[in-house]
């Protein structure tokens, strides 16, 4: 009777098509979405996370089509994010199947809008996206994918989407992300024990003893990754296996 | 035919899509006739108690589910509609279950998300499933145990992660979203 930690792989999503090179080879169709975040289901993937980087007007369409064909194909929970800016947004996202959806920037300029969800879909379906780095010895919020800059402190911010009725918290290291040497721990540790709800570490992840880490040194109940898992650098069931092997608890 | 319950909570979409997978039509409906008529009846829900319960009091559909005599499915709050009453703004229920639903002390993260197993399951809705199984959970509040409890999971302390009373069912957790292990417990129901 335990909760398990969640491995959540996160497929970047452009024109309705996955972006990033994928080397499954069982895969006729590389770029569709649908075959590869069956193929994670498939592998023991806990849940998803589709973020849509192009996240212009014209692409929402395809982007809602895109979630109807995902919420239909696959049995575990799923995440939407990118260029959502309104509860119209979100709603339309959530009719068309979405479990959750992610927040970042928008919730940044206006966190009121995280509130404004809370109350229409429930705190479950609200997942606030941090983008975070380490500047002049103090970890801070970025938005606009990591591009400009904003004075809030990461921690004080966690805490203030906790407060407005955010589900779970979804933390990207910057300074991590890409580089394959391992989440942050240090802020990932700040913030899971500043809030009560679930958070998600991101950013970093390059072996099996990454997440293994996570999980030992911090609150955090969920890992994410993206290119590890489309390279097939670790497969899910090896990542899997080697967390159990670590008294790690993993469905 | 199955009939989904809508209502203003939800996912009865995915509910739709789960039972499609299996080969099974639904339709979404608050209609009284093509409730009480259906084969099967599932009552999902994932949302806010107090709005949910009036949504459904307002329509005369708290009648129309206590009268349904065909097999039924209650799944989260659906589950939590069906207690007595909760702590979620203080709502009075279905009561087609006797017990309460109360708000997780803050002790670990909440909401409880995620996948979690069992203390013990019984009874023909876990047939094939065991109690190592791990199913998908998203919830604040949870149903006290009582005795119509049929399955236990223990976030916080110990919870009814499945009741059973006659022809209702409920599950706390959601097995539209718990992989095989949702696809055998729906198919369980479907098969009643």
């Amino acid at each position: 009777m335990t909760l398990k930690n969640r491995i959540i792989p996160c497929l970047d999503i452009k024109d309705g098509r996955t972006v990033k090179g994928i080397n499954f080879v069982d895969i006729q169709d590389a770029g569709d979405p649908i075959e590869l975040a069956k193929k994670y289901v498939e592998q023991g993937a806990d849940e998803l996370v589709f973020l849509d980087i192009t996240a212009t007007v014209e692409n929402r369409k395809t982007l809602v089509e895109l979630v109807t064909h995902i919420a239909e194909e696959i049995n575990i929970p799923f995440t939407v994010g990118g260029g959502i800016n309104s509860v119209e947004d979100v709603s339309s996202l959530i009719k068309a199947g979405a479990d959750k959806v992610s927040i970042n920037s928008s919730a940044v300029k206006q966190p009121e809008l995280i509130a404004a969800i809370a109350q229409e879909f429930g705190n479950q379906c609200v997942v606030v996206a941090i983008d975070t780095k380490f500047v002049d010895n103090e970890w801070m919020v970025f938005v606009h994918g990591g591009r400009t800059p904003t004075s809030i402190k990461t921690i004080d911010w966690a805490k203030q989407v906790e407060r407005l009725g955010a589900g779970e918290i979804l933390l990207t290291s910057m300074n991590n992300d890409g580089t394959k040497n391992g989440f942050a721990i240090d802020i990932t540790k700040q913030v899971s024990k500043a809030v009560n709800i679930p958070v998600i570490a991101s950013g970093g992840a390059g072996k099996s003893e990454h997440f293994a880490a996570v999980f030992k040194q911090t609150k955090a109940t969920g890992g994410l990754a993206a290119s590890i898992f489309h390279y097939g650098e670790i497969p899910i069931p090896v990542l899997k296996k080697y967390l159990k092997t670590n008294k790690i608890a993993i469905r | 035919m199955i009939a989904i319950i809508k209502y203003n909570a939800g996912n009865t979409k995915s509910v739709q899509n789960a039972l499609k997978r299996l080969g099974y039509e639904s339709i979404i409906t608050d209609d009284r006739a093509e409730i009480l008529s259906a084969d099967k009846v599932i009552f999902p829900g994932v949302g806010e108690a107090s709005t949910a319960m009036q949504y459904l009091k307002e329509r005369g559909l708290d009648e129309v589910i206590k009268s349904v005599t065909q097999p039924f499915l209650g799944i989260c709050l659906g589950l939590q509609l069906m207690c007595n009453k909760t702590e979620e703004g203080n709502t009075y229920c279905l009561g087609i279950f006797d017990t309460a639903v109360k708000c997780f002390p803050p002790k670990e993260k909440v909401p409880h998300m995620g996948w979690n197993n069992f203390t013990s399951i019984k009874g023909t809705l876990f047939n094939n499933i065991n109690k190592n199984d791990d199913v998908y959970y998203v919830h604040s509040y949870y149903a006290e145990l009582c005795k119509d409890t049929v399955a236990v999971c223990d976030y916080i302390n110990s919870f009814s992660a499945g009741l059973q009373k006659d022809n209702f069912y409920a599950t706390q957790f959601h097995p539209e979203k718990s992989a095989g292990v949702g696809e055998q417990l729906l198919k369980n129901f479907l098969e009643l």
